[in-house]
């Protein structure tokens, strides 16, 4: 089946969103695991509790990570170039974080000296926490434009500094990616172990949850008062051949509310943002994680395309050279890689899922310390 | 222009986390497949020692497989932040198999894996031997899409340049697949991944019976390792071979830079042995020829010629000098005269645009530059071909070196006196770094012979890489370096502790080191554990 090309490209916007939604409902749901167990496991097989819990499934839940990347090589190729080069020593701060991770899950539990695991069980901390806030400051400096330009054979320059990312929107960002992917974890804790660490995970989901809630109620007010969105002017045709140079796009004030006003169905995002953790928060407290699971992945669900819906159809606004913007309709691929990797992607995502969910149904229990007692060692 | 320290440190950044990583891959995509014999003979004959082989050689195949994965992501992070410019020429052709890989392939091995090492006791027999074969068949579907990428930056087949998007666009995702150099690569690559896990678990094994422990498990080992490495092995060579003779056809420049090819002989081409080659000038000092045999390899016939570097250089010089024009007429096309009449020329030079790129090495203007600029460039259009010809030879012979220990370990296990030749033994466990020689060396080959391009005449490194600074590359280079070397002590360090304990490390009382106190032992190593809890 041919689609059309202007199709295409909008198709490809929702496809990225829909492998980063998986990477944080997922993955994210492992990063917050690890960025909680330092603090909810106090004694060494507690925390092999905890790690065992995921240890099964964040090898695989990782690649939609990997494919998100790939995927925005494939589709976004400029976009792929100019972020990663531009964001270079946060974009290696989160790849470093991220090392700690297969490692760490692996390596811990092979050696018994207690500063060894401990050492790893920090480090399976930070490759939790180090990628989820630089993945929120990425987004918080996406939304307030990045300092970039391309000169006329499409080479990106990036003119700003590491430390110039980490200002106090973007990192109010990070934080709302930091405590919702905690929160997210703490659920998940709360429905697969037993006591006394399912209670403390209960405790934690409150109060990630409360933070979440806070935090990015605070970003969108911040965002609606305060930040200067990007509005494109003039641009050729949608199906156009792709060449980011041959618009027009100013910054002002409340261009980022032009989508919710021309579209108001939009704010069903937000909503279903709030509503998600909202209702995830309660369920937890009323000692219903199996369903606050579901519903906290709702809600980051719904954070995420607010801030897809925001800044659509800009992917990286330029702040030094607005005209420079990357957008979904002229920092796409071609025609026809956009239609294969499109089949591919209809093909082998259902088939992921697929698979992903027998995995978790077979190893689906409470996991209990008597058990890792008794698999000592073969368990993480 | 990007400063030149700046590019040269960006490759050194990009070589030697690449050939660090290749040095777990090849491991596990070899031992996925051992693993799954040795658990197939355990499903079909229900013997317990070949449920302990899958797990002791998967715990080892794990502590490998998480260095892979780790070393991994920064491969998949390195294209846009290294190499941005790369990212954009090329991401729309490059891009698209990278991200299959994900979709069909480390998807599938990835959320395998866990259930490899985690779902021994919930699942049954046949679902985990299930289980087992989804993961090998994972990794080594991820290597053919990793290849069939890498295929084209060598031979970049099914792609045109377009002026007005300004990169290389994909017109066959076909001609992608079937690349010819892809997919040779791929058996190539594979085959020798087999080879490495194979004389991997054979020098291990070869450790045990050396040390007269756990002979039934390391005859065992031995013997699934020994069939399965000579067919590896015998699939390498044969399969170089047929690489070889791809490399004749399409990548005329890696195949004379790599046997010294300086001068185009009359068919068929005497092959260099030995010899000490200058790329200054341009000759091969204490050359000792095999006649003939160069001719027959890389051409298969008595009476075609392998072109020789000088002429090479002078077919690379007349191509950038048609390459200035492209770039040219580019300039013009993309500078608001997009006529009918500019196209016409543009078109006409297109396939030597890359060639004229070239020129950004040595002026930010490729249609101004000079003839000084015009002879750099061509003279600096062939690799060096020290490095390359003598990585070669270290990587043939390090494979003929592996051929004869499969042969005579394979012999020696057929007639089951294995054990008895002690110093063969000895040639395993000593040989075991051999096959991570003949990879590594392989892998410098065919990337160092592909300079000075990215991507094969069309997208030259020196313009490929990211707008940084030397700053930055001097920061995370050597962030790199140290944290890489530390990660390395470590997983040597467990490989070595795990090897040495041998299947006892699995605790089931069978084994070495379990046997003589068997009861009291047990107790012994679990007692401070209770008391901690």
């Amino acid at each position: 089946m041919i689609i059309d090309y202007e199709t295409l490209k909008l198709l490809w916007w929702v496809l990225v969103g829909i492998l980063f939604i998986g990477f944080a409902v997922t993955d994210g749901m492992d990063m917050g695991v690890g960025i909680l167990l330092p603090f909810l496991g106090k004694k060494d097989i507690e925390r092999r509790v905890i790690i065992n819990t995921v240890g099964p499934h964040w090898d695989g839940n990782q690649v939609w990570l990997i494919t998100a990347g790939g995927a925005i090589f494939a589709a976004w190729p400029l976009v792929y170039g100019a972020a990663f080069s531009g964001f270079y020593f946060a974009m290696l701060l989160a790849l470093f974080g991220l090392f700690f991770r297969p490692v760490g899950f692996d390596y811990r539990s092979k050696i018994e000296d207690p500063r060894w695991r401990n050492g790893w069980d920090w480090g399976l901390f930070i490759g939790g926490l180090v990628p989820a806030l630089i993945f929120g400051v990425a987004f918080g400096n996406l939304l307030q434009g990045v300092p970039f330009h391309l000169d006329t054979l499409l080479r990106p320059y990036y003119t700003g500094s590491f430390f110039a990312l980490l200002n106090p929107f973007a990192l109010l960002a990070g934080l709302v990616n930091v405590a919702m992917l905690a929160m997210h974890g703490a659920i998940w804790l709360q429905l697969r172990t037993a006591e006394p660490i399912s209670t403390r995970a209960k405790g934690a989901a409150k109060t990630w949850g409360l933070v979440t809630i806070v935090a990015f109620g605070l970003a969108g007010v911040w965002l609606v008062f305060d930040i200067e969105g990007y509005r494109v002017i003039s641009m050729p045709a949608l199906d156009a051949q792709p060449n980011p140079l041959t618009k027009q796009v100013v910054r002002e004030a409340g261009a980022w509310l032009g989508n919710y006003q021309a579209y108001p169905l939009t704010l069903a995002f937000p909503v279903l943002g709030f509503l998600g953790l909202g209702l995830a928060l309660i369920l937890s407290s009323l000692d219903r994680p199996g369903l606050g699971l579901i519903l906290s992945g709702l809600g980051i669900t719904g954070v995420i395309m607010t801030a897809g819906a925001t800044m659509f159809p800009f992917i990286m606004p330029s702040s030094t050279n607005p005209n420079s913007s990357l957008i979904v309709w002229d920092a796409v691929s071609s025609h026809l890689t956009l239609t294969i990797m499109f089949w591919a992607a209809v093909v082998f995502v259902p088939i992921i899922i697929g698979y992903t969910t027998w995995t978790y149904a077979k190893m689906w229990r409470r996991v209990t310390v008597e058990e890792i007692k008794a698999q000592e060692h073969l368990a993480y | 222009m990007l400063d030149s320290t700046m590019i040269e440190l960006s490759r050194w950044q990009f070589a030697s986390t690449a050939m660090y990583h290749f040095i777990f891959v090849p491991l596990t995509l070899g031992m996925v497949w051992i693993l799954f014999i040795m658990e197939s003979v355990y499903v079909m004959t229900g013997r317990q020692i070949y449920q302990d082989m899958t797990k002791f050689w998967g715990k080892l195949f794990g502590i490998n497989f998480a260095l892979g994965v780790t070393t991994g992501l920064t491969m998949e992070f390195q294209f846009g932040t290294n190499w941005s410019y790369y990212s954009h020429y090329v991401g729309d052709v490059f891009g698209a198999p990278l991200a299959i890989e994900g979709l069909m392939a480390f998807f599938l091995e990835s959320t395998f894996i866990g259930l490899f090492f985690l779902g021994w006791e919930r699942l049954t027999k046949v679902q985990h031997l299930t289980v087992t074969f989804l993961m090998a068949l994972g990794s080594n579907l991820s290597a053919l899409w990793i290849l069939i990428a890498n295929g084209w930056m060598q031979n970049p087949v099914g792609a045109e340049f377009s002026y007005e998007t300004m990169r290389m666009e994909m017109t066959s995702f076909t001609a992608l697949l079937l690349n010819p150099v892809a997919q040779v690569k791929f058996v190539h690559t594979v085959a020798a991944g087999y080879v490495t896990a194979s004389m991997f678990v054979l020098g291990i094994s070869s450790y045990y019976m050396l040390k007269g422990r756990d002979l039934a498990f390391a005859r065992r080992s031995f013997s699934v390792a020994a069939g399965f490495g000579l067919a590896s092995i015998l699939s390498v060579i044969l399969l170089g071979d047929e690489s070889g003779y791809e490399v004749g056809d399409v990548q005329k420049t890696k195949l004379a830079a790599m046997e010294a090819e300086w001068e185009t002989e009359p068919a068929p081409a005497a092959f260099t042995l030995f010899g000490f080659p200058d790329n200054e000038a341009e000759e091969t000092h204490g050359a000792v020829k095999v006649p003939y045999l160069l001719g027959l390899i890389a051409t298969r016939s008595l009476d075609t010629q392998v072109t020789g570097l000088k002429d090479l250089m002078v077919e690379h010089e007349r191509r950038i000098r048609s390459g200035m024009i492209a770039y040219d007429y580019l300039e013009r096309l993309r500078g608001g005269h997009d006529t009918e009449a500019n196209r016409a020329v543009f078109e006409d030079h297109k396939q030597d645009l890359g060639y004229g790129l070239l020129l950004k090495a040595y002026t930010a203007d490729p249609s101004q530059a000079t003839e000084a600029q015009i002879k750099q460039a061509a003279k600096a259009s062939i690799p060096q071909v020290a490095p390359l010809f003598w990585s070669f030879r270290v990587m043939v012979a390090a494979g003929a070196w592996m051929l004869l220990l499969m042969v005579l370990g394979f012999y020696y296990n057929a007639k089951r006196v294995i054990e008895k030749k002690r110093w063969l033994l000895r040639l395993f466990l000593f040989s075991i770094p051999v096959p991570w020689i003949a990879v590594e060396t392989g892998w410098f080959v065919a990337e160092f012979g592909r300079q000075p391009w990215a991507i094969g005449e069309v997208l030259p490194t020196a313009i490929a890489a990211s707008s940084l600074t030397v700053t930055d590359l001097v920061v995370s280079l050597s962030a790199f370096g140290v944290v890489y070397s530390i990660l390395f002590a470590i997983g040597i360090y467990l490989m070595f502790k795990f090897a040495r304990l041998g299947p006892s490390s699995l605790h089931t009382g069978r084994y070495q080191h379990e046997q003589p106190l068997t009861a009291g032992t047990a107790t012994l190593a679990t007692q401070p554990q209770r008391r901690a809890d």
